[in-house]
């Protein structure tokens, strides 16, 4: 096998456009399970750990797919608060000292933690070979169970994310607390000033998918000018709109009909945070004299 | 015994794990590249630089176990799920079963040898002996890398918090309640 160390993302990509069958390794939290267990035997790896395109974020915001999670956690935990959530529930301390979220998309588990959190906030993907770059919207990387647009030639570059707008809330579901891969999971963003919700699911699918009609419904039944305490029956309403937007399976880890049922009840409570915050800003903020 | 004992599995697993690495060829790094199939890396494990060439697949665990003889980190699981295997990268706590040894050219490792003071022995060490924090040991170099960690987080602090920074960290003997009040004297004694 052989062992590729670019230092450069140019060179990187030269090598992955000669060798289409190298697989890139970056926290290696996926890929050593593999190996160690000979899943997998790769006649290439392509080390990314070395170049430090990947390995930084920049304000807009533009994270390099090599950003582990306990930076994101320090670091943007603020501006990405959805994002830093689902970073927290990500294995262990010291999964999350390596792991990334480039290495999430590129393994593209319909478990992985950060996808609900990337389709409820428009996040981008963009992806890069020596041919150009491309500029992927989350909802579109998806393809199937692990399978992403990813093409043989091409690296995940970075996301792009917009600082939050509004409140956001990612929930999951597991057997323990710690180091375990999601039963399902659920992801929420409030933009406020577009009168907009983003909401979707997973682990309740054969990929991570939004929940339109159920990001429909809250836009239409909530007022983001004057908001107002929630009612029951939205809350439930919107709960059976994002079950009935997944088709999950029966597995080893839960029945698909305790999976819808608890999406409802992640997506209820997330509502219920998420409005509670907001409610908490727009109330703080009238209290405020006038300057 | 105990030597042999371990210098055969030594021995057994670097020739199943396709390792070539005897003294000879570790003083010929420099000189020449490595041939097809293995690749040189340079870095450091306790403060000694260590060279090494060796079979890209082999992870930071076996190379320290199998090359280096420092058999204080274990392997209970070799997939990320136990924590036995704990040790420094540039001063962040990692798995080092998921870790592979080419990616660690010019880091700095610290493993479980590597933190006493002489024969003096690591505050976390004395507090783990201090409060019984083990009994089969099996995963205590483990919680004792994770810990000297979670000692110096200071927003760590009160006793779910702790459990919650030590969850990567499994102990099958159920030493919990022990780990925990050893990590509290440590931090007690760091503040
Ligand atoms: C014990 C344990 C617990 C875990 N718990 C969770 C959990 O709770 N939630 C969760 O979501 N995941 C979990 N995982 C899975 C894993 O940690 C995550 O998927 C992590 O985000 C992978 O990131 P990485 O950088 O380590 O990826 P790697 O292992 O380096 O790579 C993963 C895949 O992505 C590809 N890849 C990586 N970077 C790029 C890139 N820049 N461009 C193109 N392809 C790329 C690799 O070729 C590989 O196919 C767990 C894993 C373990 C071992
Ligand atoms: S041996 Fe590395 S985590 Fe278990
Ligand atoms: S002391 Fe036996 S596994 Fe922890």
């Amino acid at each position: 096998m052989d062992f590729l160390r670019p230092e450069t993302l140019a060179e990187a990509l030269e090598i992955k456009a000669e060798r289409p069958d190298a697989v890139p390794i970056a926290g290696g939290t996926d890929v050593m399970v593999e190996l160690n267990y000979d899943h997998r035997r790769p006649a290439a790896l392509l080390d990314l750990t070395r170049i430090p395109e990947l390995q930084q974020w920049e304000d807009g915001l533009r994270v390099g797919a090599g950003v582990p999670y306990v930076r994101i956690i320090d670091e943007l935990g603020a501006q990405l608060p959805g994002l830093a959530m689902a970073s927290r529930t990500v294995g262990s301390p010291q999964i999350r000292n390596r792991g990334t979220v480039g290495g999430n998309l590129g393994a593209a588990s319909p478990a992985g933690d950060t996808h609900p959190v990337l389709l409820a906030s428009d996040a981008v993907i963009e992806v890069a070979s020596v041919r150009g770059t491309r500029m992927i919207p989350a909802a579109e990387f998806y393809l199937g169970v692990k399978r992403n647009a990813l093409e043989p030639d091409e690296l995940i570059v970075a996301v792009h994310l917009t600082p939050a707008k509004g409140p956001q809330q990612f929930s999951k579901v597991g057997t323990r607390n710690a180091m375990v891969i999601a039963v399902c999971s659920f992801a929420i963003s409030l933009f406020p000033q577009e009168n907009r919700v983003g909401a979707a699911v997973g682990s309740a699918a054969p990929t991570p998918r939004r929940a339109p009609e159920a990001e429909e419904f809250l836009a239409s039944a909530l007022d983001f000018k004057n908001p107002k305490p929630l009612l029951d029956s939205v809350k439930r309403e919107f709960g059976e709109l994002v079950s009935r937007a997944a088709s999950p399976i029966d597995d080893v880890r839960g029945s698909a009909a305790y999976r819808k049922h608890a999406l409802a009840v992640m997506a209820r409570r997330t509502l219920g945070w998420a409005w509670q915050e907001l409610l908490a800003k727009k109330n703080g903020s009238e209290e405020r004299p006038c300057a | 015994m105990t030597t042999s004992r371990r210098q055969f599995f030594g021995q057994a697993a670097a020739v199943s794990a396709g390792v070539a690495l005897s003294a000879p060829a570790v003083e010929a790094l420099a000189a020449e590249p490595a041939p097809a199939g293995l690749v040189d890396v340079v870095f450091e494990v306790n403060g000694e630089r260590q060279k090494l060439r060796l079979d890209p697949r082999v992870t930071l665990l076996d190379a320290l176990r199998e090359q280096l003889g420092l058999v204080g980190t274990k392997k209970g699981c070799d997939r990320g799920q136990c924590g036995a295997c704990t040790v420094h990268v540039d001063d962040r706590r990692v798995l080092s079963c998921l870790t592979l040894t080419a990616t660690l050219q010019g880091k700095e490792v610290t493993t479980i040898e590597g933190i006493a003071d002489g024969d003096d022995l690591h505050p976390v060490q004395r507090a783990f002996i201090d409060h019984d924090g083990f009994q089969c040991g099996f995963c205590t170099s483990g919680q004792i890398m994770s810990a000297v960690k979670v000692v110096e987080e200071r927003e760590v602090r009160t006793d779910d918090q702790i459990r919650e920074a030590m969850s990567g960290n499994i102990c099958r003997c159920g030493a919990y309640p022990n780990i925990l009040e050893a990590i509290k004297q440590a931090k007690a004694g760091d503040r």
